[in-house]
């Protein structure tokens, strides 16, 4: 791993041997493979006693994954969990609780419906004799809970009602009510503003001195300097390291966690022109994204980079009149636009691979023909109301032999293609309404590496042929590669936009994580 | 709120909601009252009687309706978890048929089971019971755990009870019961039925696990989940009691009618749904409640007993019935978007 100056995996016989009587929780060659791509490969992690261990790594690094198998929501293909030395099967997140691993989850877990103390207490609630939940004495419970949290939350109130940052507080107070030994918080500060984030530090503080292991998953590289003990580094779904606290640096962290092998080649022979083909000005959708501000040239490529949830897929869909905006200025071609429909932005040029093949792109059991001509046939291809069949079905054959899709025929439904061929047609879709401007969300997500560079070089190919392109994507390899400019998304925001020359990994997650 | 020391967050305050108001079922119920009114008034100008004043009148009202809602109660649970249940119709013929040949009295020509007569009351209604949640559990169980969705199963369901109501007897109707059996089907008998029931359930739902978890994995299945409730086994539970109350519900029709045939609660599934939904039950899961569930049936006995007092064409109550429901459903889904804008 090049020369980063002492990393200590841990492991290795002599320091596990040290540790064992605070070890806590152990998970050696944990595997576990999704369709398509596997999560995690042979990974191993430790927690010890009273310590916060942090997990970094980059989207679809196998963190998330690994935690959710340690609170019993997934289950691995292989590997072993061992609890205070004894080896546990955590088949449901029951077990888990019940063997004294709670979890803090990433996505807001709660029942918005019921009340704060309700949530908190589900399948715990207290009994009265007559075996009736006691709603005082839960009530009670959870001016206790909070009281000693300093969380000042009504426990009446539904958790519907509440802000995102209080939901938040009542998911980690739930957790915390567990009493477990073991408390995993995946990204719990990411809807906390930094008073109820340093709110949080001191609970976690407390839960240390109380022997409590917390692990600790979190893009905030501060967050991670500051409060954790030791940091293990996931890339790839592969266990890269284990550190101590303080002796690895912050850029050594971020280079462990996005170097990788640059095996595609990006082709790259599009010129942006001056010609500006799409300007936003202050682009605002309340309580999504606040005010986006960015210029797209006729034939650039612009990345769009951050992490899941920082916002970008909600700018894309608000330009494709998805999601209007409540405030700010779209002009296409100089001309002042307000996109209030998919069906306006199509016709003022724009379209929008979506991120979501399978929920939102294709229509899985339509043939390829039917899913490929989908967007043009609102503005073209009719003689006097009815459609002109045979000039459509050349389009469509013209432009699966341009985007060479494998399929054995026109007719063949769109759900028997490979990943790679189905993005072929999605792409061809967008193609055949010869847009202006062209979206393309996590274009090459789960797709193989050979139909990957093929994509590459159709986008690169599509650009030099005038067509304005976003690239969002959360491959930074393939954003730093397609890209003439990098724009930083960044908790509904844009953090800053960089020239090719300025866009390195290192640079963009230092934004990111700032 | 003053016992909390420090205040790291704003506390949310909650709405400052008055006595009255925290009754959530307060609006339906001025619909109900609005359709009593109504139906009082327009009988004062054109019959030149009293709607509401007279007793008999509304028992009868709400006796008509007594068996739907038995069905709407277990059918407002399955709801509540984000399911539906189309079957509770058919369980009810299914159960009736099956509940009267074991009722049949001594001396009856075309008795069923010429060995099994003249069987104490209990035997029949014990049976009538066991069935329908016998049937629930199937429905649970495809549900849960085929992950058959709740749509499909139930309908599997519905159509299959209503055969086996139908080949039971090769579609002959069953009757001869006896007297103990029927008395639970006199006089106001299932209104009782009906009103117990509804009350076991409201608090079952709002002071029990099993309520808590019904709501819960209505609202979040995949945190009830995470928050260590056996989701498919509560599923399996809540389909098996909205069976088991169908199979009541079937002892009740077939007592009141001292009679079975295989037609009996032919769409009351859909009354009942009708039912919750007008009683604030979201299609969505998570909410509703028992006491809007009752009021919707209520509701659905009013139009019909009114229209029938003010000697209006059956197929105009069929309409109304349906602008209803449809209102109803309309405000639910404003409502819950003005929930999800807050």
């Amino acid at each position: 791993m090049h020369s980063i100056p002492g990393p200590c995996p841990i492991g290795s016989e002599a320091l596990h041997s040290q540790m064992q009587d605070g070890e806590l929780l152990r998970a050696s060659g944990i595997s576990k493979e999704f369709p398509a791509v596997r999560a995690l490969d042979d990974v191993r992690f430790e927690l010890r006693r009273g310590t916060v261990h942090a997990l970094m790594g980059e989207n679809g690094a196998g963190k998330s994954t690994l935690m959710k198998i340690l609170a019993g929501v997934i289950q691995p293909d292989q590997g072993a969990i061992y609890l205070k030395g004894q080896r546990v099967s955590l088949n449901t997140p029951l077990e888990a609780l019940s063997h004294g691993i709670a979890m803090i989850h990433q996505e807001l877990n709660l029942m918005p419906s019921m009340t704060v103390a309700e949530n908190v207490w589900i399948r715990r609630e207290p009994l009265n004799r007559f075996g009736l939940v006691d709603h005082a004495r839960m009530r009670r419970m959870t001016l206790a809970l909070f009281d000693r949290l300093k969380i000042d939350v009504d426990p009446d109130v539904r958790t519907g009602g509440l802000s995102v940052a209080s939901r938040q507080m009542v998911e980690i107070a739930k957790a915390i009510s567990y009493e477990s030994d073991v408390l995993i918080m995946d990204e719990p500060t990411s809807a906390l503003t930094e008073k109820e984030a340093n709110h949080l530090f001191e609970i976690i503080a407390d839960l240390k001195k109380g022997g409590v292991g917390i692990v600790y998953i979190s893009h905030k590289m501060d967050e991670i300097l500051k409060i954790s003990d030791e940091i293990s580094i996931f890339r790839d779904g592969r266990y890269i390291g284990t550190y101590q606290n303080g002796e690895i640096t912050r850029d050594e962290i971020v280079f462990l966690m996005v170097d990788r092998e640059l095996s595609q080649m990006f082709p790259k022979d599009n010129v942006p022109s001056a010609e500006i083909a799409l300007s936003v000005r202050g682009l605002t959708l309340e309580g999504v994204f606040n005010d986006v501000t960015f210029d797209l040239r006729v034939g650039e490529i612009l990345g769009f980079a951050g992490l899941v949830g920082a916002g970008r897929s909600n700018i894309a869909e608000t330009l494709f009149g998805v999601t209007p905006a409540t405030s700010g200025d779209i002009r296409i071609c100089d001309e002042k636009v307000d996109i209030r429909s998919p069906g306006q932005a199509i016709r003022k040029g724009v379209g929008y691979l979506t991120e979501d093949r399978g929920l939102n792109g294709s229509m899985q059991v339509l043939s390829v023909q039917e899913n490929m001509q989908v967007a043009v046939l609102q503005n073209g291809f009719t003689k006097v109301g009815f459609l002109s069949g045979a000039a459509l079905r050349e389009a469509c054959s013209d432009m699966c032999g341009l985007l060479k899709v494998k399929a054995a025929s026109l007719e063949t439904p769109v759900g028997t293609l490979s990943g790679g061929n189905q993005q072929k047609v999605l792409l061809g879709r967008w193609l055949l309404t010869q847009p202006k401007i062209l979206i393309l969300d996590e274009p090459t997500k789960g797709i193989d590496v050979g139909a990957k560079a093929e994509i590459h070089a159709l986008i690169s190919r599509m650009a030099s042929d005038g067509a304005a392109i976003i690239l969002i994507s959360s491959e930074m390899p393939e954003v730093l590669g397609m890209s003439d400019r990098v724009v930083v998304v960044q908790g509904g925001r844009i953090a800053g936009i960089l020239d090719r020359e300025e866009a390195t990994q290192v640079s963009i997650m230092e934004m990111i994580a700032r | 709120m003053n016992n909390v020391q420090s205040s790291v967050m704003p506390r949310q305050q909650p709405a400052s909601v008055s006595g009255w108001r925290r009754i959530e079922e307060i609006n339906i119920f001025m619909v109900l009252v609005g359709i009593a009114l109504l139906c009082e008034a327009l009988g004062w100008i054109f019959i030149g009687q009293s709607f509401l004043g007279n007793p008999q009148r509304l028992t009868i009202a709400i006796l008509q309706v007594s068996v739907i809602g038995i069905i709407a109660i277990g059918v407002t649970q399955v709801i509540i978890t984000g399911g539906i249940d189309l079957s509770s119709g058919s369980l009810v013929a299914m159960t009736a048929m099956v509940v009267a040949s074991l009722a049949q009295s001594e001396g009856w020509v075309r008795a069923l089971y010429p060995s099994l007569m003249e069987l104490p009351a209990y035997v029949p209604i014990i049976v009538g019971i066991l069935l329908g949640l016998a049937a629930g559990c199937v429905n649970g169980l495809l549900i849960a755990y085929a992950k058959i969705p709740p749509f499909i199963a139930t309908l599997g369901m519905m159509v299959s009870a209503r055969g086996v109501a139908k080949w039971y007897t090769r579609g002959q109707p069953v009757s001869g019961l006896t007297d103990e059996f029927t008395a639970i089907g006199s006089s106001a008998w299932p209104v009782a039925i009906f009103i117990v029931i509804a009350i076991i359930f409201h608090f079952a739902m709002k002071y029990t696990r099993y309520g808590k978890f019904t709501y819960a994995i209505g609202a979040n299945s995949q945190a009830a989940r995470v928050s260590g409730i056996n989701v498919e086994r509560h599923i399996v539970k809540v389909y098996a009691i909205a069976g088991m109350l169908a199979g009541i519900a079937g002892v009740v029709a077939c007592a009141r009618a001292q009679t079975a045939q295989s037609g009996m609660g032919y769409m009351y599934e859909l009354d009942a749904i009708a039912a919750a939904v007008i009683g604030g039950t979201s299609l969505v899961g998570g909410v509703g409640r028992i006491a809007g569930t009752v009021i919707g049936v209520i509701i659905l006995g009013l139009i019909s007993s009114g229209f029938t007092f003010l000697r209006i064409d059956a197929y105009y109550q069929e309409i109304v019935k349906g602008i209803i429901i449809v209102v109803a459903v309309g405000s639910d889904v404003y409502r819950s978007r003005k929930r999800l804008k807050k």
